[in-house]
């Protein structure tokens, strides 16, 4: 538990932890919503998105392929919408023909395109690398305080941050119209709020945790995070309030423990090698959603 | 060479890939348009992520029974069960918490797809891990098939193809009128069961073809795109299994040609131009066909004000009506009304008058519910009804 846990582990940790508040805190909201699968399509989405800008620029950086990511999922949720009026058909299917269509063009145009000298596959966007996140310049625990090491820090580390920073301010913001458009749109919107600009606000802020969370740590730990913490937090509260407070706990929780159990779970056991952190988080959230759906306090609909 | 692929000209196991394809598509438009029309179409999402860890847990187990674990039929009995575990996991989330559909099918696909990837990660470290190839089954990959997986995809496929055709009739009563088929004595969490039977089995099939990520994608589209050309319950099920067979067999041959491509992207991709087309032509409820009404609509009003403006003298300043009347002839470039044009006004300012009597009188109630400012009165109210109107505008009157 010295240098090499905080060079090896301590940043990859850090990322998962924020990654999963800073999908859960929307997620909350979605999930209330009946809005749960948004983060699913937006995930999906969030793939071609990146190709298009890796292919306009041919590089691979940070703004242009957050541009492009949100671009897509932007794009998405107006497809979605206009396929659902225009064709009065139900979200869920017009999501699941957008969404899979989307997808579909992404990995076309990356098998197409020549991106075998750079870092950008399919396996790689669904479930990314967070263990590769690691923090070379880090000699021990001092180094948190060093500047000059501190500027080594992988890069996703500050931007997951600001992201989670973000998503945070608005829902601290916005909390009493989110809770008043979530429970009761009619009532909300009676009080003046204008409940549509709101509710495409929270599905930006899920887009940008969505998009922040996507290169560190692909899509499948953020469809997880959007959904299992919140979900198993309603199984504990009906109170709002403390229904978000769980959530964030819960989805602590499965990060550390996950990546925890992906590190080094493996090696109590006698193998080898580590298993995907990515991978694991999602199983535990997943194992957190189920205790709390036997067990939870809140878990029948009458209660 | 894609001419070649679609004539099946490729060799055998292209051909019987193709067909399987074609056939697994029919099936899952089919099957999709139970499911859409029940309104749980993403609930074949949960379903397909799920089978990713039956798949891994069952190369696993292949190799430690000292097998190679590249059975396709292994891998797909693996799929088949852990699908169902997380089919069960979705109804009882739903039924069971107080969770939605939706909630649950999510948290239901991604945790079985993250445990998934956890065993994958595992298979990799092993030693038979190194060629286990499982990745094919993320975005699926028909190219360099062996013969016995070819012609168990194609036998497989047209069983479910047979399933679905036999159990069309109570799957097609749950589907458009479900209090019907209770009154009619079949058992719904039955049909629905059966439904969701058929679904699962697609799923399998298709995880080689389409891939886990991209086979809902088989099971909505088709039928999405069907329910823009008809009305029609047996139609939309008849043009979604032609659309889905459509697709399942472009994209296989389409594949063939080029082996580096995944085909479920090709197989989604095709299904979505053509439901991209239907939703922009498809004649009723289409793009195109609604600009066209609304246009059309657009100018009756016009015309109607127009009229209505003439008949009592107004000039007209508004550009689209006085092009809208000169270009029918009603008006001169100056905006003076020609003779055709007159008479024209006096009929919209009769029909107009008409209309304000019915409107105003509570024996016609039900006739003014019919006003909209375009629809003709005559089209409405009978000859005698309209001569007794008529007998109640009250006369121009002298001016004294």
């Amino acid at each position: 538990m010295g240098a090499e846990f905080v060079a090896l582990s301590l940043p990859p940790i850090l990322i998962g932890v924020l990654v999963a508040v800073a999908c859960a805190l929307p997620g909350n909201f979605l999930l209330l919503r009946g809005q749960a699968l948004i983060g699913d399509a937006i995930s999906h989405v969030v793939l071609p998105g990146i190709v298009v800008a890796f292919l306009l620029t041919g590089l691979v950086a940070t703004g242009p392929m957050l541009l492009g990511a949100a671009g897509a999922a932007v794009i998405a949720v107006v497809a979605i919408e206009a396929v659902r009026r225009l064709g009065k058909i139900e979200a869920g299917a017009a999501m699941g023909v957008i969404f899979t269509a989307m997808f579909a063009g992404g990995v076309l145009l990356l098998e197409q395109s020549d991106t075998s000298s750079v870092h950008l596959d399919v396996e790689h966007a669904l479930y990314g690398n967070l263990e590769s996140l690691i923090w070379l310049d880090a000699t021990g625990w001092g180094s948190l305080l060093d500047p000059v090491a501190l500027a080594g820090l992988p890069v996703e580390l500050p931007r997951m941050a600001l992201a989670l920073l973000v998503i945070a301010v608005f829902v601290g913001l916005f909390w009493r119209p989110l809770a008043l458009s979530t429970f009761d749109e009619g009532f909300a919107r009676g009080l003046g709020i204008r409940t549509a600009p709101l509710g495409l606000a929270l599905v930006i802020m899920s887009a940008i945790a969505a998009v922040a969370a996507f290169d560190a740590v692909g899509s499948i730990i953020v469809i997880a995070m959007f959904i299992c913490p919140p979900a198993a937090a309603r199984m504990m509260t009906n109170r709002l309030g403390h229904q978000v407070a769980w959530s964030v706990v819960f989805a602590v929780l499965a990060a550390v423990s996950g990546y925890v159990l992906a590190g080094y779970g493996p090696l109590w056991i006698g193998a080898q090698a580590s298993v995907s952190a990515a991978g694991m988080i999602a199983t535990v959230s997943g194992i957190i959603l189920g205790l709390a759906a036997v067990a939870g306090p809140h878990r029948t609909r009458n209660g | 060479m894609l001419a070649d692929a679609l004539l099946l000209q490729l060799g055998y196991n292209a051909t019987l890939v193709t067909l399987g394809a074609a056939l697994l598509g029919i099936a899952a438009g089919v099957a999709g348009t139970f499911l859409f029309l029940r309104k749980r179409a993403l609930v074949s999402d949960a379903i397909s992520h799920a089978t990713l860890p039956g798949v891994g847990l069952a190369f696993v187990v292949m190799v430690a029974m000292g097998g190679e674990g590249r059975s396709l039929f292994g891998l797909l009995l693996g799929a088949g069960v852990s699908a169902a575990l997380g089919l069960l996991c979705v109804q009882w989330l739903t039924r069971r918490t107080r969770l939605g559909e939706d909630a649950a099918i999510g948290a239901v696909l991604s945790v079985f797809f993250g445990f998934g990837i956890v065993i994958l990660t595992v298979i990799q470290t092993m030693n038979a891990g190194r060629q286990a190839g499982l990745e094919g089954f993320l975005l699926g990959s028909t190219a360099g098939m062996l013969r016995s997986d070819a012609i168990l995809l194609a036998v497989s496929a047209a069983l479910v193809l047979a399933l679905v055709l036999i159990l069309r009739r109570p799957l097609g009563l749950a589907a458009f009128d479900p209090g019907y088929a209770e009154a009619t004595g079949w058992s719904l969490p039955r049909i629905d069961l059966a439904m969701m039977g058929i679904v699962l089995v697609v799923t399998v099939v298709g995880l080689k073809v389409v891939g886990l990520i991209l086979i809902v994608a088989l099971l909505i589209v088709p039928a999405v795109t069907a329910r823009f050309w008809t009305e029609r319950a047996d139609h939309v099920v008849i043009i979604a299994g032609v659309v889905g067979g459509v697709s399942g067999y472009v994209g296989a041959a389409a594949s063939a040609v080029a082996p580096a491509l995944p085909t479920g992207p090709i197989v989604v991709l095709v299904g979505f131009a053509i439901f991209l087309f239907s939703l922009l032509y498809s004649p009723r409820r289409g793009v195109l066909a609604s600009v066209l009404t609304h246009l059309r609509y657009q100018r009756r009003v016009h015309v109607r004000q127009g009229l209505l403006a003439l008949a009592n003298g107004q000039p007209i300043y508004e550009a689209l009506t006085r092009r809208l009347l000169a270009r029918s002839g009603l008006i001169l470039p100056d905006g003076v009304p020609t003779a055709e044009g007159q008479a024209a006004a006096s009929k919209a300012l009769l029909d107009e008058t008409r209309w304000a009597i019915v409107r105003g009188d509570q024996a016609y109630a039900l006739a003014a519910t019919r006003y909209d400012g375009l629809t003709p009165i005559e089209t409405v109210l009978t000859p005698d009804q309209l001569t007794e109107i008529d007998g109640k505008i009250a006369a121009p009157r002298g001016i004294a």
